[in-house]
């Protein structure tokens, strides 16, 4: 994988079902993120196969992988970068503004998010106006607004305290288990690997460790 | 999508209002520079041609050769059938008949003794005519400071400092003492009808010096110039200089009119050619387009470098667009919409800003008497600007062209790179 010299990842075969709340685990430079560019179309593998959502990564057009980005996924990261000119509404707004949707059909969709994110009194505040943890919810709002079948979350709580960690991580749970949405997280935050249901341990770009974790576990 | 990005740039001062005003700053530096040197030019070359070169000039091919020391010996012979011909010929040209002489004034005391006397410098234009174009390209009414127009013939005005030099106010008689066209003594009496000044009222510190004005057909008595002129100049009517135009009128007149082996045969001249003018306006278009184009291109490299910066100021959202899905293309074209908006718009202002300057200085001017008290110089004492076609549209080539290009470029980076690069580099 990667250009020149640097392989990131070697060896690699992984499937992830609908619905699971998984998280790519390891330390800097393990490969975590490059496997996240990979599956979320942003990065094509220089050798091997990537299939996501029945699309195969490497033979798509950058406009077809950003069609497929805009319609199926939704991005989640570390430093939360939402628009600070525009308000909480319209941050959320913007995934759909990139579909074909109607205005009516964009303010109940945001509201609908909003209200899963517990943010609808946040409304028309600027990102400047929320703490991390509400700025965090926002960028899971803009997330999941299009409904879509796989959310990618780098480092997610890395700016996080540990109680807004902990309401960020039950909000995403409960989506997944409500909406049935597949999470895929890079991370090597304890907080949130003990939220997940399947952790893939990396390490130099190998996979060492691929564990399930059952109910109750 | 649109409207979003609009209310976007709208809300953001950073990406809106500030680059805004900076496109409109250089933008009204360009266009305030351009026309500020343009009129400084225009002003030297109208005031040249007003008072002395004309757009063109009829003289003999002899007058050419020793023009600088009005040799009315080599005048023009027929003149009211040359200025018929060239009224009739060239009726949109304005055309006026001029002598040009010099000699002493003498200021007789009641018993008609010499109280004072002085050199001068004389122009004879058509003066008692209130027809007569010399009156408004001269503006000789508005120069005057004491007494009036002369009404009739011997009447003359002559330089208010000249004036307060020999001691004469308005009424007093002034004997003039020169020499006729074929080298007599020549004397002829006048009333001083007016004094004017030229720093005040015609612009031109030389006239302040030692001048007079007097009626031709008053000069043609007195030097004994029947029927002769030294010159007769031409303007366009809208008194604009129109260098091509004006060397194809001659070269067709000169053809027509003039001969080689006759040195008292007509040649018409332009102001452009030869002589100090000519290379003062060569060489001053030439000083123009070197620092106007200098000027230009500096500005043009701060607004690139500022489209440019604007452009990677904006990764961190342009990294989100194109998580959300928005493709680099649609990205980039956005980019570019956005810096014509801000382009135009800064464009817009900054020539608005730019010709309201200059019209006001057009019209006020900047006043640099003091600096040429001792000009010998035919130089305007204001400066005025002097707003053309090409100040409507020079600021847009820094204002619109150079922001674009600064965008272009800094989304050149965004289109070329992989987006999982680009990712890294937008720290998203």
């Amino acid at each position: 994988m990667g250009g020149g010299e640097f392989t990131a990842l070697k060896g690699l075969d992984l499937q992830f079902q609908r619905g699971e709340f998984c998280g790519l685990i390891g330390p800097s430079g393990s490969g975590k993120t490059t496997l996240l560019n990979i599956i979320g179309s942003l990065d094509v593998p220089s050798a091997g196969s990537a299939i996501v959502l029945g699309h195969r990564v490497e033979s798509l057009s950058e406009k077809q992988a950003a069609r497929l980005r805009s319609k199926h996924m939704g991005f989640i990261f570390q430093t939360y970068n939402l628009l600070p000119v525009y308000t909480v509404f319209e941050n959320v707004e913007l995934p759909l503004l990139l579909m074909a949707t109607t205005e009516e059909e964009r303010r109940e969709k945001v509201m609908a998010a909003l209200k899963w994110v517990r943010l609808l009194d946040k409304v028309h505040s600027r990102p400047s106006q929320l703490s991390g943890g509400e700025a965090q919810r926002v960028a899971i709002a803009r997330a999941i607004v299009k409904e879509p079948e796989l959310v990618l979350a780098d480092e997610p709580t890395a700016n996080l305290d540990a109680q807004n960690s902990y309401n960020i991580l039950d909000t995403m749970l409960r989506l997944n288990e409500e909406l049935k949405t597949t999470f895929i997280f890079a991370t090597h935050d304890e907080k949130v690997i003990r939220y997940l249901k399947r952790k893939i341990y990396l390490d130099d770009g190998e996979v060492i460790q691929d564990e399930i974790v059952h109910a109750g576990a | 999508m649109i409207r979003f990005l609009l209310k976007g740039l709208l809300r953001d001062r950073s990406r809106s209002l500030f680059p805004v005003l900076m496109v409109s700053a250089g933008v009204f530096l360009c266009v305030f520079l351009y026309s500020y040197l343009n009129g400084a030019i225009g002003d030297m070359v109208d005031a040249s041609a007003r008072f002395d070169t004309g757009h063109v000039k009829v003289i003999t091919r002899a007058y050419n050769e020793l023009a600088s020391q009005m040799p009315n010996d080599l005048a023009l012979a027929g003149a009211a059938n040359e200025l018929e011909k060239l009224r009739t010929g060239h009726p949109r040209m304005i055309w006026a008949e001029r002598i040009r002489f010099g000699g002493l004034l003498d200021i007789p005391d009641e018993m008609g003794e010499t109280r004072a006397q002085g050199p001068f410098f004389g122009m004879a234009i058509d003066l008692v005519n209130n027809n007569s174009p010399d009156l408004a390209l001269l503006g000789v009414a508005k120069a005057i400071v004491r007494g009036r127009m002369p009404a009739m013939s011997h009447e003359i005005l002559i330089s208010h400092a000249f004036a307060e030099k020999l001691g004469v106010v308005p009424g007093d008689k002034a004997t003039l003492l020169s020499s006729t066209m074929n080298g007599a003594m020549a004397m002829h009496n006048f009333t001083i009808a007016g004094t004017v000044r030229g720093t005040v009222r015609f612009g031109m510190v030389m006239i302040d010096k030692s001048t007079i004005i007097a009626d031709i057909n008053d000069i043609r008595t007195a030097l004994d110039m029947a029927d002769f002129v030294g010159e007769i100049l031409g303007f366009t009517e809208d008194t604009l200089y129109d260098d091509d135009r004006m060397i194809a009128l001659a070269e067709a007149y000169n053809t027509a009119h003039s001969r080689e082996e006759d040195e008292f045969s007509p040649l018409m001249t332009t102001l452009g050619e030869g002589g100090v003018m000519g290379d003062i306006l060569r060489l001053s278009t030439f000083a123009v387009t070197i620092v106007v184009g200098i000027f230009v291109f500096a500005m043009s490299i701060v607004l690139w470098n500022a489209g440019l910066m604007n452009g990677i100021r904006r990764y961190g959202e342009i990294g989100v667009r194109l998580a959300m899905g928005e493709s680099k293309g649609a990205i980039y074209r956005a980019m570019i919409m956005e810096s014509i908006c801000i382009g135009l718009a800064g464009s817009i202002i900054g020539t608005i800003a730019g010709l309201a300057a200059s019209y006001y200085l057009q019209i006020v001017g900047f006043d640099i008497s003091d600096m040429l008290q001792k000009s010998s110089i035919m130089i305007s004492s204001v400066i005025r600007a002097k707003v053309s076609i090409t100040s409507y549209y020079i600021g847009f080539f820094p204002g619109v062209f150079a922001s674009v290009l600064g965008t272009v470029f800094a989304g050149i980076g965004i289109y070329r790179r992989q987006t999982s690069q680009l990712f890294k580099e937008l720290e998203v």
